[in-house]
């Protein structure tokens, strides 16, 4: 086969764009140690399993379906009707890459959306019907919004709205969809007094979670400039820039404001002031300037610390700030595009024409995510129950849903010797064997 | 035979034990606890939520020795886990019934 | 002077400390303990194999009063940290021969 300049041109694309996919999946670590993190260590495990959950069934729906209904030939602008199990024919997307690759990258789009819920609903949901939800996520929440705004026919993206990675396709979807998730599940036990005062249930490992808003950060640099889907686009260098600046200005803002606000820099908050700038930045990144950018990150850093306690004091209880960082910034991030794009944001032109757009279509993409997991939420509960028992919500999720605590420390390994011990399990191993094995 | 139980600043740890070693007290057993009394709390802010801290990090040494080693026990440590401020922890003394090594079987003051 | 030890349900915690408090007892050492009795151990299933954990997770709560308030301490603690359940806990009372106060040096019931 002659090498053509064109071929040359598509395998950078390929590249690029498996580069970053791998960047994207990459985040889902980063979810699992920033939430494990952010809940005490008794369910530790327990939502590691469900960021587990969103990576393998969650995956396999997205195959199955969810591809299908969110890049399939348009139906009426509202959904997919073509490309289940990623068969059929694409050209209607005009893509510079092979489908497989375009697959591979939405994909660790979609499983990113399921968990950001899993963070929401922690400390007390089910394993088994979480599976379903991650399943349904992927499977159609996720794409019908998606095909909204990103499927050339989706009646969004024909009104013209901005959304460059997903703030509102992806964030403010998996945001409100927590909303509605928690609010069907209730607060964790030990959340709220009966005179309706709060208590606080620390993170166990705030360390933890600092990493994995580290590996988070790192993958946003696949999230925002892969979403060019071309290594050609130079834009990307731009993208970059303006990712990284929105995340330093939201941690930046976030400490000034909770030192200012209670006397110390907030680490939980500072953690989840990043992030909301990467979410609020994620819209924008290739349509704003990088001061456009800080402004934007700025905001989310004040944003998300009064969204947390908004949603504390309404008895939303969402123990990793999913709401607060996915659904308010998200939702504020798809705005910001109607107000700081260089190509019809208000401060450039005067116009809101590009406001309304952005706030009709996040405004859409949200209640139709936050309605279809109240309906899913609410049929599990009266059909298979979301809440574990209140005696193993107090045991903890990773002895009663996993038979294993996360952290084997004293106890652990005193119950191997008694397993061994009492029960005869080895009758025939001598105590070498005993001392050898431990 | 008496236990001598003290529950000191965990920042002193260091200090007493050396300050035991010196007249001849080598085998203490420690933990790591939480208890209040005279020394208030604190209020923190979590989330944006306060909330107080009253069971504060404290180190609990026991120690079991001959009567007539109490006092010099006793004044040891309150020599040197002392700062003066609220906080400085207890000592306790139990009478102790008996005590055996149990690598030898031996008992009594001769396990101590 | 006697020490009341009680070893009790990790949830009730914070419940047997307010109810402490409203008596006027402010001073506790508190630790995590792992025990055993009654409670029967929790059967579970790691990687196929069946195992039990038999050392199960409480607090011990140690508070040492004056002679005279035993017996009220013990019916207050064993009120507050009843659920009726096997697994509620057990409470110890020991003889204590003598309390210092480390910051000041004085012994005997005023330290308490």
């Amino acid at each position: 086969m002659p090498i053509t300049i064109n071929h040359l041109a598509e395998g950078i694309n390929t590249v690029w764009v498996l580069l970053c996919a791998a960047l994207v999946f990459f985040m889902e670590g980063g979810f699992a140690a920033l939430e494990a993190g952010f809940i005490r260590s008794k369910n530790s495990l327990n939502i590691i399993m469900k960021v587990f959950a969103d990576c393998t069934v969650g995956m396999l729906g997205y195959w199955a379906f969810g591809f299908a209904i969110m890049y399939g030939l348009d139906k009426a602008g509202l959904f997919g009707t073509s490309g289940a199990f990623i068969t059929g024919n694409f050209a209607h997307l005009n893509l510079k890459i092979p489908i497989y690759a375009y697959w591979i990258f939405q994909a660790a789009f979609a499983v990113a959306v399921a968990t950001i819920v899993s963070g929401a609903v922690a400390e007390r949901m089910k394993f088994g019907p979480y599976m379903v939800f991650s399943l349904l996520a992927t499977a159609v929440i996720y794409p019908v919004a998606g095909h909204w705004v990103w499927n050339p026919a989706g009646w969004l993206a024909k009104l013209g709205m901005m959304d460059f990675a997903g703030s509102a396709a992806v964030h403010a979807v998996g945001g409100w969809a927590s909303l509605a998730a928690v609010l069907v599940l209730g607060p964790r036990k030990g959340k709220y007094n009966k005179d309706g005062s709060l208590n606080v249930l620390p993170a166990h490992n705030l360390p933890l979670a600092a990493l994995g808003a580290f590996m988070l950060w790192f993958g946003w640099f696949g999230f925002n400039p892969g979403s060019s889907l071309s290594g050609l686009d130079l834009n990307i260098a731009r993208i970059a820039v303006t990712t990284n600046l929105a995340a330093a200005a939201g941690g930046t803002v976030s400490a000034l404001y909770t030192m200012w606000k209670y006397g110390k820099p907030d680490a939980s908050m500072i953690i989840n002031g990043s992030l909301a700038g990467l979410v609020a930045v994620t819209a924008g990144c290739a349509y704003v300037a990088p001061g456009s950018a800080v402004a934007i990150g700025g905001i989310a850093g004040i944003l998300v610390v009064l969204a947390v306690q908004f949603f504390d004091w309404v008895k939303a209880d969402d123990p990793v700030g999913a709401i607060a960082v996915h659904g308010v910034c998200g939702t504020f991030g798809a705005l910001a595009v109607g107000i700081f794009a260089e190509k019809g944001g208000l401060i450039y032109t005067g116009s809101f024409k590009l406001l309304g757009i952005q706030a009709l279509g996040v405004g859409a993409v949200s209640l139709w995510a936050f309605l279809a997991t109240a309906a899913i939420f609410y049929v599990l509960k009266v059909t298979v129950g979301i809440r574990v028992t209140v005696e193993d919500e107090l045991d903890g999720m990773d002895l009663c849903e996993h038979g294993i605590a996360a952290y084997a420390g004293i106890e652990a390994s005193h119950v191997r010797a008694f397993a061994h011990l009492a029960e005869g399990i080895d009758k025939s191993s001598t105590k070498e064997d005993l001392v050898s094995s431990r | 035979m008496k236990k001598v139980e003290a529950v000191v600043r965990p920042a002193k740890l260091d200090e007493i034990k050396e300050a035991l070693s010196l007249i001849g007290i080598r085998g203490m057993t420690v933990s790591q606890v939480v208890g209040c009394g005279t020394q208030k709390g604190h209020v923190s802010v979590y989330r944006g939520q306060e909330y107080t801290v009253n069971l504060l990090d404290k180190i609990k040494i026991e120690i079991v020795v001959e009567d007539k080693f109490v006092d010099q026990v006793i004044n040891r440590i309150c020599a040197v886990g002392k700062t003066g401020e609220a906080g400085d922890g207890k000592i306790f003394v139990y009478p102790v019934e008996k005590a055996i090594r149990i690598r030898t079987g031996e008992s009594g003051e001769d396990a101590i | 002077m006697k020490k009341i030890e009680a070893i009790i349900r990790p949830t009730k915690l914070d419940e047997l400390k307010d109810a402490l408090g409203r008596f006027n007892v402010h001073g506790m050492t508190v630790t995590e303990v792992l025990g055993c009795g009654l409670q029967k151990g929790k059967k579970e299933i790691y990687r196929g194999t069946e195992y039990t954990i038999d050392l199960l997770s409480k607090v011990k709560i140690e508070i040492i009063v004056k002679d005279s308030w035993v017996q009220d301490l013990v019916a207050l603690i064993s009120e507050t940290a009843k659920t009726g359940e096997i697994g509620d806990g057990k409470i110890f009372i020991t003889e204590v021969e003598n309390a210092v106060r480390i910051r000041t040096g004085e012994s005997g019931e005023a330290v308490l």
